[in-house]
């Protein structure tokens, strides 16, 4: 034990009395004796190198708030970041059923214990199967980013293929994660990402350069929709109708907060949907929020088989009319099979399942399709007002849904410069595009919401004015 | 528990944990029953459970009032989708219910998560990642006004470069098992930088490693060979030998192993490893056992992973969100997932020009408030404490074990008798005895109010195996009292066997059936449309 008597509020038995009686039950003088079968040479000896302890949780609670206060929040700022995760209203029922203790503090229990958890986990598949058109929901993981890359790897071994199309304006941090996850071709069950270009004007898919690029030996065809810069691929149904064509897969990136007003996935022929649940309901925390999801046909059992994710599925009990929840095809996961399952499967963002379970409950048709519109009037709102500001100009036409492209080439001004001075009247402005998208010069992705009231638009407009005067 | 005892028996009331001769009374647990229906079902049309901020009329003069003019015609929806229908208190109300019927560790005893490390999370953790300023941050705002998130990162990172000996550290991971993609994607870098990646295609690992530690190198692209254990519990030097060769690209080891025995060759394996040319890396998913007792470097590894919702107090919430902290040695380090945190002394950075990076494993860089919880649990504990944490945590499960064994029916595998932070125990005798086994067994104990009992990855090495974890913030009344569930559920093996099958009869639902589904295509439904469609149940 320590040689100071060290009592701690989350450690029951430092109590020294207890310890004794422990040690004594178990024929032991110190706990350093349980630790025999670790070499002494492996030993570290000491203290190690780390700060504290502070004494309470007053001192903590201080201690910490004051880091945090370094942090200037979206909470004060008005933000126009989207580009991956975005900041939504989170009804205050969202958040006190994912604060609640049970959920919060609850892992792996079984059917039983754990029952009302997993009920919600159904209702949560359930709910996103409305709004996506599919059948088949597995467990939500990290993040869109590495379910586009399991996706992808789902749809190589469904089909034998190891070549895969993706457009090139898709997000660069899901494509660099996708990359990672699809490996190089050296590897073993590797799949090739090839870039399809895209329309100039439209920001659509350029289905030539699609036509060219596609194959027999293409396992998949990977559309986002609405688009990293915001654009509503109307030609979805096409892109679909050519992977078909060609036996490969047909699969759909999604926001689902569009999906009261936007065309499902499934209804433009996916096979395969995946996207992130934080925009309903989950906080952005600073980038964890995130939670992916995939979604696919469930008329073929060949995409259950093939999905890495954790599948529940409805079970009767011995009471009438009674549902249970129970974890099927659990073999074919790395938890069943190790190295010879498919992937690899683990924690990953069950709590945000919770959350926007809860959201979109509360949402129901209606708040989606009024969720849509106002998205939709507002960030068009912004759009126009930036526009009519000499040298800004918005890139890919009026199709576009939250998210939109503004460039600020004309202006002679940087979109840093820009935001530096956005920063100053207490905006964030849209995140610079200028690295991964240098063809698009200085410009920025706007993302705009729900929450943005058309005074913040209006001020924007004027501070953009007045920074690139 | 000769003090426990003592106590109750002198003041055995009708609310003691214990009776009058002092021994644990078990609880007569009755799980919340609410029969509730499925949420789909609930519709009332026309219902709303939010109101939605609706455009301003000078917006709407600006662009219409006509939202899908702007969606190209063949992508708006035409038929709005069959979510649930249902005023605000009617949904606080089902998901209130559910959450009832959940049994989170805050109220039960998750000594039964052997592997997870089910450990108190503290409240004010929670409050701290409520705050705006952690809740309502953008990963993408200037690095300027991300200085506390950063210092957080960077912080943390320290303290994980004492704890591990190793010299970087990356908390992209969204869960151990990412860590060790991240590990395997890292390794396949490096080498590949060095020209050696078509040669080196196989990572080795042991049946006790998490899965995680022969999927990630296999999802990587690596052969898989995994090392069974001998009579000791861990796998003989011969066969460590015979795997190592010029194809290795590295091993990935837990130690101590899921079984809670600590190889005490490790050292001489990872010496093997290196003189093969391979990165050795340690899945420490069971660091609890070893904060400031045993660190990673001095075992010679080149990285390891921690969990962040293990041993550094993240709550589990429901599987996630979740961190797997990557650690590893300068040499490997220019390969890390971007962006890394750096600090000039005055500023914090995210630095993401870095060439030999493997790229991304993760949009953004992690979970921030996940990182958050565990910086305020080091700093709440300091030095001493974190050994404490171990000391106790080993303490705590020897003493259980003590226990366990004490119950006829319950055995430990293995010549190796010593066990720090676990124990795999098998149930085979109770088995062979009774025809309970470890299915049965936890579909009973959970009916005296202790969350069902984690077996074992699989395969079952160890036969009819159950795996309790007793850390630090377990109390001596606690582990008591789960000995004392288990040691029941076995007399009742002995006494009434078909009675324990029948288990449980405690909970929120009945016992389940139809189990078939589980593999039948026909039946099964992840969703409740499926379900229509499969068991014809109308709109």
């Amino acid at each position: 034990m320590s040689d100071e008597f060290f009592v701690h509020p989350y450690i029951p038995n430092s109590v020294p009395a207890t310890k004794r009686a422990m040690l004594e039950e178990i024929g032991k003088e110190s706990a350093l004796d349980i630790y025999e079968p670790i070499p002494e040479r492996l030993r570290f000896k000491g203290l190690l190198d780390v700060p504290g302890p502070i004494h309470s949780e007053a001192e903590l609670k201080r201690h910490m708030e004051g880091i945090l206060a370094q942090n200037d929040s979206c909470a004060e700022y008005t933000s126009f970041l989207g580009a991956g995760t975005w900041r939504h209203f989170v009804p205050a029922a969202v958040d006190e059923v994912a604060n609640r203790a049970e959920f919060v503090s609850a892992y792996d229990g079984l059917y039983y214990t754990d029952m009302g958890k997993q009920q919600v986990k159904f209702e949560w598949a359930s709910q996103l199967g409305e709004l996506l058109d599919l059948e088949g929901v597995g467990l939500a993981f990290y993040d869109w980013g590495t379910v586009t890359g399991l996706s992808l790897r789902m749809a190589s071994r469904i089909t034998g293929r190891n070549h895969v199309l993706v457009p090139d304006t898709m997000s660069p941090e899901r494509l660099s994660v996708a990359r990672v996850l699809c490996g190089p071709d050296e590897m073993a069950a590797s799949v090739a990402v090839e870039l399809v270009g895209h329309d100039e004007a439209s920001g659509r898919l350029d289905l030539d350069d699609l036509r060219a690029k596609i194959s027999e030996e293409t396992a998949a065809v990977y559309i986002e929709n609405p688009g990293f810069l915001g654009v509503i691929e109307g030609q979805a149904e096409e892109v679909g109708r050519i992977a078909h064509e060609h036996g490969a897969q047909f699969i759909v990136g999604v926001d689902p907060v569009s999906l009261g007003v936007l065309r499902s996935p499934g209804s433009c022929g996916a096979d395969i949907a995946c996207g992130d649940v934080q925009p309903l309901g989950v906080h952005m925390s600073c980038g964890g929020g995130l939670g992916g999801f995939i979604a696919f046909r469930d008329d073929d059992p060949v995409y259950a088989a093939e999905c890495p994710l954790i599948l529940f599925t409805i079970v009767p009990t011995e009471k009438e009319g009674e549902f249970a929840f129970a974890e099927m095809m659990e073999e074919r996961t790395s938890y069943g099979l190790r190295d010879k399952g498919k992937d690899w499967v683990g924690t990953g963002a069950g709590l945000w399942m919770i959350a926007s379970a809860v959201y979109m409950s509360l949402l129901g048709p209606q708040g989606f399709r009024e969720l849509g519109e106002t998205i939709i009037k507002r960030s068009h709102y912004a759009a126009r007002a930036l526009a009519g500001i000499p040298g800004v100009r918005i890139r890919f036409g009026e199709a576009f849904f939250k998210e939109f492209v503004v460039d600020l080439d004309e202006t002679g001004k940087t979109v840093a410069e820009v935001n530096a001075a956005l920063r100053e009247r207490g905006i964030f402005g849209g995140h610079d595009l200028s690295r991964h998208f240098p063809e698009l010069g200085q410009s920025a992705l706007y993302c705009v919401t729900e929450l943005h009231t058309k005074d913040d638009l209006d001020a924007l407009a004027v501070a953009v004015r007045d920074a690139v005067a | 528990m000769v003090d426990m005892k003592k106590t109750a028996a002198q003041s055995s009331a009708a609310g003691s944990p214990r009776d009058a001769k002092g021994d644990v009374k078990l609880r007569d647990y009755r799980s919340a029953h609410w029969d509730e229906p499925l949420i789909m079902e609930m519709s009332v049309p026309g219902e709303r459970g939010v109101l939605i901020p609706l455009a301003e009329p000078e917006v709407e003069s600006s662009v219409g009032i006509d939202a899908d003019a702007f969606i190209p015609e063949g992508m708006r929806r035409a038929e709005p989708p069959a979510l649930p229908e249902l005023s605000q208190h009617q949904v606080l109300r089902h998901y209130l219910r559910l959450s009832q019927q959940t049994m989170g560790m805050d109220l039960a005893s998750d000594i039964s998560e052997g592997t997870c490390t089910m450990k108190y999370s503290p409240k004010v953790h929670d409050e701290l990642c409520r705050s705006p300023q952690m809740a309502e941050l953008h990963p993408l705002q200037d690095e300027e006004t991300l200085q506390g998130a950063l210092q957080i990162i960077w912080e943390f990172r320290n303290i994980l470069r004492a704890i591990s000996g190793l010299d970087e550290v990356s908390l992209h991971g969204g869960g151990g098992a990412h860590a060790a993609f991240t590990n395997a994607a890292v390794v396949r870098a490096y080498h590949q930088s060095r020209g050696e990646l078509a040669q080196r295609d196989e990572f080795i690992t042991t049946m006790f490693s998490h899965p995680c530690d022969a999927a990630a190198p296999a999802t990587a692209g690596f052969k898989v060979i995994t090392l069974m254990p001998d009579h000791m519990g861990y796998p003989p030097m011969e066969q460590v030998k015979a795997a190592v060769s010029e194809r290795t690209a590295g091993i990935m080891i837990t130690n101590p192993e899921d079984t809670g025995i600590y190889n005490p060759h490790i050292d001489e394996i990872v010496d093997l490893v290196h003189e093969a040319g391979g990165i050795a890396y340690t899945d420490q998913a069971n660091a609890n056992s070893v904060l400031g007792i045993a660190r990673a470097r001095d075992a010679g590894f080149d990285a390891c992973h921690f969990n962040l919702h293990k041993t550094f107090s993240s709550p589990h919430a429901c599987a996630g969100p979740a961190t797997g902290a990557y650690c590893c040695t300068d040499e490997l380090a220019p390969f890390l997932p971007v962006p890394v945190v750096t600090f000039d002394g005055e500023t914090y950075h995210l630095d993401d020009d870095r060439p030999q990076s493997i790229g991304k494993v993760r949009e953004f860089y992690g979970n921030v408030q996940v990182v958050l919880r565990a910086l305020a649990w080091c700093l709440s504990l300091g030095p001493r404490g974190l050994r404490e944490v171990s000391e106790i945590a080993v303490l705590n499960n020897n003493y259980l074990m003590k226990k366990l064994l004490e119950i006829d029916g319950v055995t430990m595998p293995y010549e190796e008798q010593r066990r720090l932070d676990q124990v795999r125990f098998s149930l085979q005798e109770l088995k062979d005895d009774t025809g309970i086994g470890c299915h049965e067994f936890q579909e009973r104990q959970i009916d005296f109010g202790v969350q069902s009992v984690w077996t074992s990855h699989h395969p079952f090495v160890v036969p009819e195996p159950f795996t309790p974890e007793p850390c630090e913030t377990y109390s001596l009344e606690d582990l008591d009292y789960w000995a004392e569930t288990a040691a029941r559920v076995c007399r009742e093996a002995r006494e009434d066997p078909e009675y324990v099958r029948k288990a449980p009869y405690n909970q929120p639902i009945a016992k389940m059936t139809g189990l078939e589904a589980l593999e039948d295509h026909e039946t099964w439904a992840m969703t409740w449309r499926a379900y229509k469609r499969k068991h014809g149940v109308p709109d």
